[in-house]
């Protein structure tokens, strides 16, 4: 048993990461009375220019990790605020009662339930939205991509790189297509920024969104890239005092604005050394469980980000392995909490069989993972794997050469 | 999701694990479920000549609450008359383990899968006697 006192062992990055203690100390200095705590929309007297001198610094730090111009990017909540003021944004500005240019948007179905339920709101609200199925690595096919796009198409929202797989989609090259038909081109980069480069003087996208606890930064903190050449034009979500050139009203966060600059300083200044860290660590963890048979990896691990690593050990369900995996934080793709068990959308979007979409894990590291961490999650991954196969009926039936697609399963 | 002390208990812990021979006319094997549901339990029972379970197995493929239901399953219908383990309720397991709502499925797999089992037993040539012994009140129709 795990004694009180020791956590587990944190695997679980993708879905939020620590602060970088050089993140949370800049961010005590905005908070209290002996620091920087006016705001930063106070022109009339010292508090409030420090702080907007604050807030200035940390968007020039956020737009040099990006190469963006700092006038192109505007503070949010997080990436889901982003993607929501992305997509809405310009399918009000653009495709709204008084425009003709159309109301059809393109999206994957594996993007984040942030871009996926703003365009399912955009539906109910008239607008046709086609959701373009991956690849079965995980990648958008960029001709099915093309094929898609139509005269009145507005928007395009590709994911840069996927939060349950870690696949990078190149869009770079989406954007030479859309650029060439006027469709406006927004991507999520929340699991992109600080882990791949991002050149956005030379990338044809129009709209970023970002977010900074997924880098080391302050949780519900984020920002949106809008682009200037061309311009790029909104419709805001947030009404109010005309902060963020009007895209985004209210006052501005000074402390996590200050916290999400750093992080991003940081990212730009350490991402080769974490890229060459994760991705040692993640080829030992591959390493360390490879052998146990009817393994299989989720998405493309050549065309992927090293911190994600997806994998399917095949006859073991998902949420048995995550109660037996209790020493590591890692997260499933299965959700077994309702009578119809559902397993993750993404998976499924790829053509993975249920059995496979249901056995996956997904471990996600980082900055503070060691090499101790990943031998102590290769010990434990194998003694559950090899405990729930004994327990598995489908795993004897596999040994016994069963198929198991022939067999007829009474489905409840 | 927080589970129950006895769900624990029977999940690292799982009793009666394993595989009778499925061939053997005195054992019935219930399968249920299905992969794509994310569950698959596979419930045997070994048959005394007058009708008492003597002996069951299970393998279960799910998620903690599904393997500990089945676990507890096979204590509970050891000893008992095929009659008495049909009479085995989803919510008498459900509330031994304190399952959540989310969870009751598992222990409704868990009542289809000794039904199953039964109905297997039954169907087997040999086991008229057993047959008769139990469906004198017509209560052996399985789910």
């Amino acid at each position: 048993m795990t004694s009180l006192n020791r956590r587990p062992i944190y695997m679980d990055y993708a879905a939020t990461t620590p602060m970088d203690p050089r993140v949370a100390k800049k961010m005590m200095q905005f908070l209290t009375p002996d620091g920087e705590f006016g705001n930063p929309a106070s022109r009339s007297h010292a508090y409030g220019w420090t702080a907007e001198a604050a807030v200035d610094e940390a968007r020039k730090q956020v737009a040099a990790l990006v190469n963006a111009n700092p006038k192109e990017i505007i503070w949010t909540s997080g990436a889901t605020e982003s993607d929501n003021l992305a997509i809405k944004g310009i399918a009000h500005f653009y495709g709204g009662k008084n425009s003709k240019k159309g109301k059809h948007i393109i999206t994957s179905k594996i993007e984040h339930k942030a871009v996926l339920d703003t365009c399912r709101q955009l539906e109910r609200e008239g607008y046709e939205v086609t959701y373009l199925d991956p690849e079965p690595t995980g990648l958008i096919d960029l001709d099915k991509l093309e094929a898609a796009m139509r005269d009145d198409t507005i928007l395009v929202s590709i994911m840069h790189v996927n939060n349950e797989l870690g696949v990078i989609q190149d869009i770079a090259a989406i954007g030479e297509l859309t650029r060439a038909r006027g469709i406006v081109f927004h991507v999520d980069a929340a699991q992109s920024a600080g882990k791949v480069d991002i050149d956005l003087s030379s990338m044809k996208v129009d709209l970023m969104s970002f977010s900074a606890h997924k880098i080391y930064g302050p949780k519900g903190m984020g920002a949106l890239y809008v682009r200037r050449k061309p311009r790029i034009r909104l419709e805001a979500q947030t009404h109010g005092g005309g902060h963020e050139r009007g895209m985004r009203s209210g006052t501005l966060a000074t402390h996590q604005i200050v916290g999400m600059g750093e992080a991003f300083r940081i990212a730009k200044e350490d991402m080769a050394k974490d890229q060459i860290h994760t991705a040692a660590l993640r080829d030992r963890l591959y390493d360390g469980v490879k052998d146990l048979e009817e393994v299989y990896v989720n998405g493309d691990m050549a065309r992927s980000v090293p911190n994600i690593f997806n994998i399917s050990f095949n006859y073991v369900e998902g949420e048995s392995l995550i109660m037996s995996l209790k020493d590591l934080a890692v997260s499933s793709g299965s959700a077994c909490t309702s009578a119809s068990l559902e397993p993750s959308y993404v998976l499924r979007a790829l053509g993975r069989n249920d059995e496979l979409a249901h056995s996956s894990i997904r471990f996600s590291i980082g900055r503070f993972t060691t090499e101790e961490d990943i031998d102590n999650a290769i010990t434990h991954v194998r003694a559950a794997i090899e405990k729930l196969r004994a327990l598995s009926p489908l795993w004897d039936m596999y040994k016994e050469g069963i198929d198991l697609s022939q067999v007829k399963w009474a489905a409840h | 999701m927080a589970y129950s002390d006895k769900v624990l208990d029977h999940y690292e812990n799982p009793r009666n694990v394993g595989t009778l021979e499925k061939d053997d006319p005195s054992v019935g094997t219930g399968m249920v479920g299905a992969p794509a549901c994310g569950d698959v339990m596979r419930l045997q029972i070994k048959v005394s000549d007058d009708g008492i379970i003597e002996e069951a197995r299970f393998k279960t493929y799910g998620c903690g609450s599904a393997i500990a239901s089945s676990s507890l399953l096979t204590e509970w219908v050891k000893g008992k008359s095929l009659e008495e383990a049909g009479q085995i309720k989803n919510t008498d397991l459900a509330e031994e383990l304190a399952l959540p709502p989310v969870k009751i499925h598992c222990s409704v797999l868990a009542e289809d899968a000794i039904k199953a089992a039964i109905e297997d037993f039954r169907g087997k040539s040999g086991n008229e006697k057993a047959n008769d012994a139990n469906n004198a009140d017509g209560s052996g129709k399985a789910a």
